[in-house]
């Protein structure tokens, strides 16, 4: 048990920190800042299922809103039509998986490179937002829910305790939900990647072809991989209308894209810590621009990823774990031989 | 009959301006396997470079001909310097930096301009054919977008820069051993892509009105017809705005302009499942 916890002792400081947090901030904060927390949380699951494909399937994709922005969708109209949210919220994951996996199907075993996977997962989701856009008017509806265009879905009911369609969960257990799915998506894809199938997926991501000679299906591998990215995305985006209560079709832009992007590209893409981490400092970035009318909140979003790319293209989370931990232990024992502590997962 | 004309007119329109916006990322991608994501920003700079130069009191063709291109050109050239220079043969990196700088560029535009729509005044008349009437700016995209590609066609086939150009792309390290300096081809290269983006920008300006995020609608499509063309600038820029434009076209006609770009798009999606190589990649192999 304690070679067990000593081996993690990364991953248990984490998960202590995330229970502690879960504690403390609802007794500490406003409900104001509670509910800003929340999103943070939310994005920060959006995050972990793009870093996923992404830093470990080494799927480029650019348009991973696509899945954000449908699960948003499917859990806005199913939770209208049905009024209890136990199958809607499971409607929004199973929708973008289907989709990703639809997708998968159709680039992966095309074999197609990197770029046209980057190009047409960026295609997908101008699709999706030019046809969302253009369903204003009453002709547009899924059973009682109207699609309302570029207006959006107004008055979307919030997640509910499941089968109990009058319990809906209220700010502070919205922040225990999302806070505690967030941990349960971060430990779920470390034990993840821990698998056999986490491993071929790293490997694929390293050399595809010699993992192929070795005898794995890289095309199915990254076919799972990318549905379980869709459906972690879809969930995102399920608890992102549950907490507005609103959903319209920027979901889906090209910005909305970028941003999570941008996200793995200031935290680290090859972690899992590093993209939640990013995801919630630049959050927290975008609302503190967003309260001041000097600068653009494009022009900062823009620089910051032009510069991570330029001079950090690793992210932050490598950098601290690779550059800054051994020079900091190489201060307390001058004479210690250096120590190999960049391992990945364990950020 | 008339009418026939005018369907006519609609279609070719629909290639040529596909075509125009998408030539300078082609000429970028084709040449230096780079794939500029701010190249609808290009475009909107060269929009911008125009209005202000007509309310400046520029004649509208110099605004539209030569000041848009040339000073979307001039920051090509600084942009390549600062940041594609650092980036090449790392093509993620590439998109993710230009990417970034789109944004940038957005946010830089909204700050200067506001988030308004700046008009320029069409400056050629309407033309009846028969009972209809079309526009005669039409007329004139179409046949700018042949001169330039003719020019472009000229340019690399014909002058020096060109041939530098084409050994650069075949082979860098050959051209360099042969005495070219192949990182001021990349950067005339890079320009060249610039200014024809500004070009498309300043020539489209009076049709689509200007405002800051307006590349966000250009880039899908120049991106896709230029993936989709393949490895040959030329060539592929043309024949696949041929095809996109022909089924833009009649999904529009049967629907609206929504799911007209929609079938563009689908189509696209198809096409590089069935040619991966982009259709120069399978056909017209060799050309430019």
């Amino acid at each position: 048990m304690t070679a067990v916890l000593r081996a993690n002792a990364g991953l248990v400081v984490v998960g202590l920190i995330g229970v502690a947090l879960m504690i403390v901030l609802p007794l500490a904060l406003d409900l104001f800042e509670l509910l800003q927390i929340t999103l943070y949380a939310v994005f920060a699951i959006l995050a972990l299922s793009l870093a996923f494909i992404w830093g470990y399937g080494g799927i480029l994709c650019f348009g991973h809103s696509a899945f954000f922005g449908l699960g948003a969708y499917a859990y806005a109209v199913a939770v209208i039509n049905i009024g209890e949210s136990t199958a809607p919220l499971l409607l929004a994951m199973l929708l973008p998986a289907l989709l990703a996996a639809a997708l998968g199907y159709f680039m992966f075993y095309a074999r197609i490179s990197d770029i046209y996977v980057g190009v047409i997962t960026l295609t997908l989701t101008l699709i999706f937002y030019n046809c969302m856009n253009s369903t204003a008017g009453p002709a547009y509806h899924i059973g009682d829910a109207l699609l309302g265009g570029f207006n959006g879905m107004p008055n979307i009911p919030s997640l509910n305790i499941p089968f109990m369609p009058d319990a809906t969960l209220e700010p502070l257990g919205m922040f225990l939900l999302c806070s505690g799915l967030l941990l349960i998506v971060y430990f779920g894809l470390h034990g993840l990647l821990a698998t056999r199938f986490g491993r071929v997926l790293v490997a694929i991501r390293e050399n595809e072809q010699r993992v192929e000679f070795l005898g794995y299906d890289a095309r199915l591998h990254k076919l799972v991989a990318f549905a379980i990215g869709g459906a972690l995305a879809g969930l995102a985006g399920c608890l992102f209308v549950a907490w507005g209560n609103y959903v319209s079709p920027p979901v889906f832009s090209v910005v909305q894209s970028a941003q999570i992007i941008i996200w793995l590209m200031v935290g680290g893409s090859g972690t899992l810590l590093g993209p939640v981490l990013g995801a919630m400092a630049m959050s927290w970035l975008t609302v503190k621009i967003g309260t001041q009318q000097l600068v653009n909140a494009s022009a900062i979003l823009g620089a910051v990823l032009l510069v991570f790319v330029l001079v950090v293209p690793r992210g932050v989370a490598p950098m601290v774990t690779e550059r800054l931990v051994p020079w900091l232990l190489s201060l307390r024992r001058p004479a210690a031989a250096p120590r190999d502590i960049a391992q990945e997962g364990k950020a | 009959m008339d009418l026939a004309a005018i369907v006519a007119i609609d279609f070719v329109y629909a290639i040529a301006t596909l075509a125009l916006i998408s030539l300078g990322l082609a000429i970028v991608f084709g040449m230096m396997r780079i794939i500029n994501l701010a190249h609808g920003e290009f475009m909107v700079m060269g929009s911008y470079s125009a209005t202000v130069a007509v309310h400046h009191g520029v004649n509208i063709w110099v605004a539209i001909l030569i000041v848009a291109p040339l000073a979307v050109g001039v920051i090509g050239v600084i942009l390549e310097r600062l940041v594609i220079r650092h980036l090449y043969g790392r093509m993620v990196e590439t998109m993710l930096a230009t990417w970034g700088l789109s944004l940038f560029v957005v946010g830089i535009l909204t700050m200067i301009f506001g988030d308004i729509t700046e008009g320029v005044p069409t400056p050629l008349p309407g033309i009846a054919i028969g009972a209809y009437q079309t526009s005669g700016y039409s007329l004139f995209v179409i046949a700018l977008t042949l001169a330039t590609l003719f020019a472009v066609y000229v340019i690399l086939r014909s002058s020096r820069l060109g041939l530098l150009a084409r050994g650069t792309m075949q082979n860098a390290d050959m051209a360099a051993a042969l005495g070219t300096d192949t990182s001021r081809i990349y950067a005339i290269t890079f320009a060249f892509g610039a200014a024809l983006a500004g070009l498309a920008g300043g020539v489209l300006a009076p049709v689509s009105g200007v405002f800051p995020t307006i590349g966000g609608s250009y880039i899908g499509r120049a991106f896709i017809t230029v993936i989709s063309g393949g490895a040959a600038p030329l060539a592929g820029t043309a024949s696949a705005s041929l095809l996109f434009g022909v089924i833009n076209q009649i999904a529009t006609f049967l629907t609206n302009p929504v799911y007209g770009e929609v079938a563009l798009l689908l189509a696209a999606i198809v096409l590089i499942r069935l040619l991966p190589q982009g259709i120069t990649g399978r056909y017209f192999r060799g050309s430019l």
